[in-house]
This record gives C-alpha cells, structure tokens and sequence, in this order.
C-alpha cells in the first residue's frame, strides 16, 4: 500500500517534464491592499514606541504652521506635531479594525455555525434576529451604546462589531449550509465523524476564505465607523488619537491651517481603501467565478 | 397576495422587535438615567420622586408595555433636558432633515443609475474603467470629510455658499434655506452615489452576461436596444433594493452631516441628546429612524414581487 501511494507520483513526474512554476498572478487589487494596509500597520506599530514628536508637545509655540523640515505636516491649534497624531492615529484605526474583526467574526460565526449546522427552529430564530440586526443601522447602535456607557473607544467597537457579526452570520450560514449538503460530509459521517469533527475538518477550511473577504471588508467600514463616531465626539475621547477627532478639531482653523483638515482625511481613504482592495483581491484569488471584470 | 400580507406581518414583528432592542440597551445596560439626569448633589428623595415621575420604579416590562402603548398612541415622553414634549422637538427638526435626506437621495439616483448602466455596458471603455476606479475611492471616502473639504473650497476660499447653519427664520425665507442646504446635499449625494454606481453597475453587468440577452443581441438588436427591452427589468430587481438601502442612508448620512454644517435637523438633536443622556429623546429618535429603515426595506420587497414576477412564483412557493 504504502508502495504504491509514492510511487505514483514518482512515475509521472518521470514520465512527462515537471510544469514550470504556475504562472498564475497575483490580482493587483491583493497587491496593492496588501501594501496600503501594511503600510498603515507599520505606521501604526512604529507608532507605539516612537512618534517625531511626544504626542502633548507643544512645542516651541509655533501654532497652525504649515509644513517645515521640522514639522513635515504642520502643527495644529495648541502648536502639536500633526504627523505625529497621525502616527497615532494609524494604530488607533489598527486597533478598532482588529478588535472589530475579533468581535464579529467571533460573535458571527458562533451564530452562523449554530444557525447553519442544528436544528431548524434555532435557524429559524437566530435568522430573524440577524436580519433585524442587518436593518438596525450601526450608526444608531454605537448611540444607543454610547448614551448609556459614554463615549470609547470600546463603545464604538462593540457597537461595529455586534452590527458586523449579523453579515459574518449570514454569510457563515449559507456556506455551512452549503458544505454540509456536500457528498463527501455525508461520507464523513457516514465513516464515523462526529458534529465537532465535521465542522473542523470540513465546514472551517471550506468556509474560511470567503469570511476573510468579508472579515476585511468589515476591518474598512470599522475604520470608516470610527471615525465618524469619533469625528462627532462619541468615539476615543482625548488623549487618544483618533482621525476623526483630528479633523473634527481641524475643521474650525482650516482656513488657516488646511493640512490639519486634509491629512487625517487621507489617512483614512487609504487605510479603508486597503482594506477594501485587499478584501476584493482575497476574493479574485479564491473565486475563479469572480476573476476579470467585476 | 397571501405573501404581501405576510410581509407586512413580519414587518410589525420586526417593528416590535426594534422597539424592544432599543428600549431594553436604554434600561438594562448599567447607568442610571435618573441620577445622570439631575447631576451631582442630588438629595435621595428628589431622586425617588424623579423615579417615579420617569416611571422607571416600576417593573421593566411594565414600563415596556406603558411605553409601547404612549408610542403607539404618538406620545413620545418628554426630554429630561429642556421639558418639551419629545413629539415637539422632533417635529420641528423635520423641514430641515427631511428636505436634505430626500433632495441628496434624488440627486445621488440621478446621477449614478445611468452612470453605472452606462459603465457597464461600456466596461472597457475609459469612460467605464474611470467611472469603477473613482466609485472603489469614494466607498472609501467618510461623509463628513467630504463635506468638510466642500466648505474649505466653495465655502471659505471661493465663498460661494454659506459654510453652515440655517436661516433663523427658516423656510419663510426659501431662497437662503435652499442656498445653505446646498452643500450638505451635494456631500450627501456625492458619498452615496459611489456606493450606487457601484452597485447598479454590477447589477447591469449581471445582466448583460445572460442567455436571453445574447439572443437578443445575434438577433441584430443593437447594445443598448438589447439592454432596453429586455435587460433592464432584470437589473431593476437588485437596483430598487440598493436604492431602497440608500434612501436609509441618506438619512443617516444627513445625521452626520448636519453636524458638519451646523444645521440644526434630527442629527444635532440626535446627537446632543446623546452627549446629555436625554433617554426619552434618544429613544424616540433611534425607534423612529429605524422604522423608517425597516419600512423602507419592507416597500422594496414589495417593489421587487412586482417588477419580477419571477420572484413572486419562488417566494410563494417558498412560503
């Protein structure tokens, strides 16, 4: 038995000259997300132990300065390094996306699983509650959370994630659904396998891709979410950094002071639009029924 | 028939459902709402005596049941901050949200239903490559930056428009009225139309790619003559939904927005009443925009059942 499994291969590969490596290209949109999110990362990470400016430094009283060699993206009202709050920023907006992600992918593929894989009347009533969670939009979650625990980062991560998870449950659902309708789970069973080992072995690995393309496009409309909860003061309070909070602050000097309302604005677009375009490119390469023109 | 009725049945249970999420966040996550209210100092007998004035001595279902039955009847409460019926308040905010929401969502269906029907069927062109570029960067681009980057240019610099606010006397002034709500309208129209493009393009191109439609076209219809008769109706299904999602959108987007502009809507009072705790107005404010969701996706079932009668052969028979 053993014989005959290696020696298989062997023989064709001795048969007929070896495939170069499989030219199959990576999408752009997987190229480009992957380094407009890395470099967001790594601006966050680096952010941790070192910014060009302590992130309280008034400095030398230099207020609402453009762009200098000291101060590569100005200073704002109270004489503060921009770049450096932007630095921090980028490891806030890290912050809420993976703690998002966690809460909802979490919450929802608990929820799909049970939803897709038991009994129909817990599929029937778990469905409805997904649905009515789809419909009850996060902007107001994160209000109604926020009215009765205060403004936090953690409020705001709650209220995205429980509103994330109802997509993650959906999408987790109609895929273990799926799977488990498949020959070789019944094959599975049939030899033996238990509910736990079905789902691990078969339903996971089946499923995952497809969660992580939603998972990444849930991580940008985190960080969309966050900052406009932070921009209207309901997000990270103070001390924190937070982009929303940077061009909320900007808005009223930026006549004089235009990059304070400009920059945080751009930090956020690449880091959604990586986001997004990772999500995207995850999917082309998974998907052979989505590559092209989609 | 059977099935619209059922829709509508689902559609109250949700509206119940919505009501009890939101009131049981408001009660049982932990804060006291009476304490907040009345602030520091506070004697424990004016506590109790605020208590039983907000009703929140009783039992929680008791008061669920006391609410629910005030709502129905369109007593909304009354705000813990300034004293006026919640009813009022909002009453009043309406001829500001409502203009902007519906004036932002008619603009944004203009704009990008023929926009991406057109980048769609011309999905090679530069004209369609662009056009899917540029919706890729606006879903990414918040609200509020927009609006924020409006008032820079065509407010501060070019001073073409008012930066915010809205005329005191409000709409017995109309020109001015309209002339402050340009720009929060555009910002609005501009974030969802990114959205819409986006989705009415890939719907039409769905469409493009079926059976029927090839025939079609080897039948010597041309491109667009082909699309006309026989692909838009197919398209329509998925674009009514998304306009449907978008019109709830645009209302949120206006709640946003209109604390960039200063207008006082639903959205300041919205979010002022947050930041003071004012449960009542809370409450209504967040029940009433998520009916407004929830009916709005209940109508767009009901759009679909009747634009694809495909649709009501598999759902009745579903049913």
């Amino acid at each position: 038995m053993t014989d005959l499994t290696t020696a298989v291969p062997a023989a064709t590969g001795a048969a007929e000259p070896r495939p170069r490596r499989r030219a199959r290209r990576l999408p752009p949109s997987l190229v480009v997300g992957a380094v407009l999110v890395g470099l967001v990362a790594l601006v966050g990470l680096v952010s941790l132990v070192w910014t060009p400016y302590a992130l309280d430094d008034t400095g030398d009283g230099a207020r609402l300065a453009g762009p200098s060699a000291a101060h590569w993206g100005g200073t704002d009202r109270l004489g503060r390094d921009l770049l450096s709050q932007l630095m921090a920023g980028a490891g806030n907006a890290l912050v809420v996306a993976v703690a998002s992600m966690v809460v909802a992918g979490v919450l929802g593929v608990t929820v799909g699983v049970l939803a897709g894989a038991t009994r129909r009347w817990v599929d029937v009533t778990l469905l409805s509650a997904v649905d009515l969670l789809i419909a009850f939009p996060t902007l107001l979650l994160a209000m109604l959370i926020v009215t009765v625990r205060g403004a936090s980062l953690w409020s705001a991560v709650w209220a995205i994630g429980i509103s994330g998870s109802a997509v993650i449950a959906r999408v987790t659902r109609v895929n273990v659904a799926r799977v488990l309708r498949e020959d070789y789970v019944t094959a599975a069973h049939a030899a033996g396998t238990g509910w736990w080992g079905t789902v691990t072995r078969h339903v996971v690995p089946n499923v995952w891709p497809t969660l992580l393309v939603q998972l990444m496009l849930l991580g940008g409309g985190a960080v969309l979410a966050e900052a406009s909860l932070s921009y209207l003061g309901l997000g990270a309070p103070p001390p924190q950094a937070s982009w929303g909070r940077l061009l909320q602050e900007a808005q009223s000097t930026m006549l004089v002071q235009p990059w304070g309302a400009i920059l945080p604005g751009v930090a956020i677009v690449v880091t959604v639009l990586g986001l997004n375009l990772l999500g995207d490119g995850i999917r082309e390469r998974t998907d052979p029924n989505l590559r092209g023109d989609r | 028939m059977r099935a619209a009725l059922l829709r509508i049945g689902t559609l109250l249970i949700s509206l119940v459902l919505a009501s009890v999420v939101v009131f049981v966040v408001l009660r049982l996550l932990p804060g006291d709402s009476a304490g907040t209210s009345l602030g520091v100092g506070t004697t424990a007998d004016q506590l109790e005596q605020l208590r039983s004035e907000l009703g929140t001595d009783q039992p929680v279902v008791t008061q669920y049941v006391q609410w629910l039955g005030q709502v129905v009847r369109g007593d909304l409460g009354t705000s813990f901050v300034s004293r006026l019926p919640v009813a009022d308040l909002i009453t009043q905010k309406l001829p500001i949200t409502v203009p902007l929401s519906l004036a932002a969502f008619v603009m944004a269906a203009l704009v990008s239903v023929p926009l991406g029907v057109f980048a769609a069927v011309h999905r090679r062109g530069p004209v369609g490559v662009a056009v899917s570029a540029v919706s890729q960067l606006g879903v990414a681009v918040p609200v509020f930056w927009v609006g924020v980057l409006l008032v820079l240019v065509l407010a501060l610099q070019a001073r073409l428009l008012p930066a915010g606010g809205f005329p005191r006397t409000g709409w017995d002034d109309p020109a001015a009225a309209v002339r402050s709500l340009v720009l929060p309208v555009v910002t609005v129209a501009i974030a969802m139309s990114a959205v819409m493009v986006r989705y009415v393009r890939s719907a039409t191109l769905d469409v493009l790619d079926q059976d029927h439609l090839r025939t079609a076209r080897s039948l010597g219809y041309g491109r667009w003559h082909a699309l006309a008769r026989h692909g838009l109706r197919g398209a329509a299904v998925p674009v009514v939904s998304i306009l449907g999602i978008e019109l709830a959108t645009s209302l949120l987007g206006a709640v946003v927005i209109e604390n960039v502009f200063a207008l006082p809507g639903l959205g300041t009072l919205l979010l002022d009443s947050v930041k003071a705790r004012d449960l009542p107005v809370v409450q209504a404010l967040v029940l009433g925009l998520t009916a407004v969701v929830l009916v709005t996706n209940a109508l767009v079932d009901l759009a679909q059942r009747a634009i694809d009668p495909r649709l009501r052969l598999s759902k009745e028979v579903a049913a």
